[in-house]
């Protein structure tokens, strides 16, 4: 009898699972306005990536024409296939002190894997992830980037 | 020509007649015949075409997304370039496979299919042939497909065809018992086996609410079953994509494949007609008890428009269950068949046969 009421039980249980389950693909199907789908080439104007996407690596730079890069190298150091090309240049300061500064961040985005580690490495925060994606060029040397723009430099105040 | 939205025997009896005054009988039996055959190949090939674009999209919103949208106004005309494609795609055998019976195969299961879609009514006077073991030929044809698994599977000389094949012929076997007795508990009910007598016996009450408890279990044993019968999820195990390749039709190319996929998706249909016919009253409008004047509202929307609507709503629930559940396990395919549904069956064919004695019903 035991056997029996728990074979009996077993099945009402198993209904009800199967029940919950489908209760939740149909709150998806009847809620469309929280399908996630994008459509893409249509949606351009409004697109937004979300904030944690990796579209490229990039450097910001403030209206002064002023970023963060030291040109300490250790991004260079950090990234596994060598996307990055660290080519700095010695400069004198007007304490007429020798200082090195960063003269062109090299970027191949060709290569570059998107994996995050040279901006988790840099220690001044100088290059983030940018959200742009639609990369496609029709020549591969378009691809090798300088990230800091002429004519910048070093923010005031950036600890070596 | 009398036509008449609600009753088709007018238009029918109407052709037949203008056949038989203009031509001699055995040739207008003849057309007849052709006219018969070309509109039920002209309808399973849109409705499975039909069938394909709607699971794409069902599947697509019961997982958040959209699906088909580019070919045509929302991807309408996706399937219909699917199709294209498949016509035109070369046929490929492979080159230890035996040619016969390779080739024999998919007619075999699509022939099972169209002698099985025959026997349903439509509509009033939209019934091919109407015989008094209509349920019987129908459980003795709809079996006959699975033949033509196992020939496939067996001809393609390729282990995942022939693994997908015998799973597909321990599955089919084992729940063909479900479907035939869970029909047979509304046989009791009905009192008949006819289709058009079992429609008949539902103008008041469809059997799903006269015959209450017993019509409802044996319902969803039908649901449950002919889903496992049409080799769909979670009962894919035939198929089973992530294991199989694609099973028993993991050889087949092009045409040939595209009749394998056409005879799935017609099995759909026939289930959930049948489904809709035996339990939700098959083209019969919804009536209540003495409600006269909703029931006369109810009789302003025609038969076919009732029949389509409660076969896609079943044909609804189907796609509901593949997209929720998880495929099963060959051991728990059977285990669910022989300990689960198969004992509740036998008892529920006790209780419906109690309830007709003492006319527990309405």
């Amino acid at each position: 009898m035991k056997s029996f009421i728990e074979y009996i039980a077993s099945i009402l249980k198993g209904l009800w699972t199967l029940l919950v389950g489908m209760k939740v693909t149909a709150k998806y199907f009847f809620t469309p306005w929280n399908h996630v789908t994008q459509q893409y080439p249509e949606n351009r104007d409004s697109l937004v990536m979300f904030e944690r996407f990796r579209g490229e690596v990039i450097m910001p730079h403030t209206e002064n024409n002023e970023h963060l890069c030291t040109g300490c190298g250790i991004c260079e150091i950090n990234c596994p296939n060598g996307s990055i090309e660290i080519i700095s240049k010695s400069i004198l300061t007007p304490e007429g002190k020798k200082k090195r500064i960063i003269d062109q961040h090299i970027y191949h985005l060709g290569m570059c894997t998107l994996c995050n580690l040279c901006v988790k490495a840099c220690p001044t925060g100088a290059i983030v992830m940018g959200q742009k994606f639609e990369h496609a060029v029709w020549d591969r040397a378009l691809l090798t980037k300088v990230l800091n723009q002429p004519g910048s430099k070093i923010a005031e105040g950036v600890k070596e | 020509m009398a036509f008449n939205i609600y009753d088709f025997t007018t238009l029918t009896h109407s052709i037949h007649v203008g056949l038989a005054e203009s031509f001699s009988p055995v040739v207008a039996t003849t057309i007849e015949w052709v006219i018969v055959g070309v509109s039920y190949l002209l309808f399973v090939a849109l409705f499975g075409l039909f069938l394909v674009y709607a699971e794409r999209k069902v599947c697509a919103a019961f997982q958040q997304r959209l699906g088909p949208m580019r070919v045509g106004p929302w991807g309408l005309l996706q399937t219909i370039a699917d199709f294209i494609k498949l016509l035109m795609k070369e046929l490929i055998m492979p080159r230890k496979a035996d040619w016969f019976l390779y080739n024999l195969a998919p007619f075999i299961v699509i022939i099972a299919s169209f002698m099985a879609i025959a026997i349903l009514p439509f509509a009033p006077g939209l019934q091919s042939f109407d015989f008094d073991i209509g349920i019987f030929y129908l459980t003795a044809v709809s079996s006959v497909g699975v033949i033509g698994i196992l020939i496939a599977g067996w001809s393609s000389n390729n282990k995942y065809s022939l693994i997908g094949a015998m799973r597909s012929g321990a599955q089919i076997l084992s729940y063909e018992l479900s479907v035939s007795l869970s029909l047979l508990t509304m046989v009791i009910f009905a009192g008949s086996m006819q289709f058009s007598t079992i429609v008949e016996g539902q103008r008041d009450a469809w059997f799903i609410f006269s015959g209450h408890i017993p019509a409802m279990i044996a319902f969803i044993i039908f649901l449950i079953a002919g889903t496992a019968e049409t080799n769909r999820g979670p009962f894919d195990l035939a198929e089973a994509e992530s294991e199989l390749v694609a099973g028993f039709h993991t050889e087949y190319s092009g045409v040939k494949f595209a009749m394998f996929f056409l005879a799935e998706y017609i099995n759909l249909f026939i289930i959930s007609a049948v489904a809709a016919t035996v339990f939700l009253g098959g083209w019969m409008p919804l009536h209540f008890g003495n409600l006269e004047s909703f029931n006369h509202v109810m009789d302003f929307i025609p038969p076919v428009v009732w029949f389509f609507g409660k076969v896609l709503f079943v044909i609804f629930v189907i796609m509901w269950f593949k997209w929720t559940f998880p495929r099963l396990r060959v051991d728990q395919i059977l285990t669910l068949e022989w300990k689960y549904l198969l004992p509740i069956n036998l008892v529920n064919i006790l209780l419906m046969a109690l309830v007709v004695l003492t006319k527990f019903h309405f």
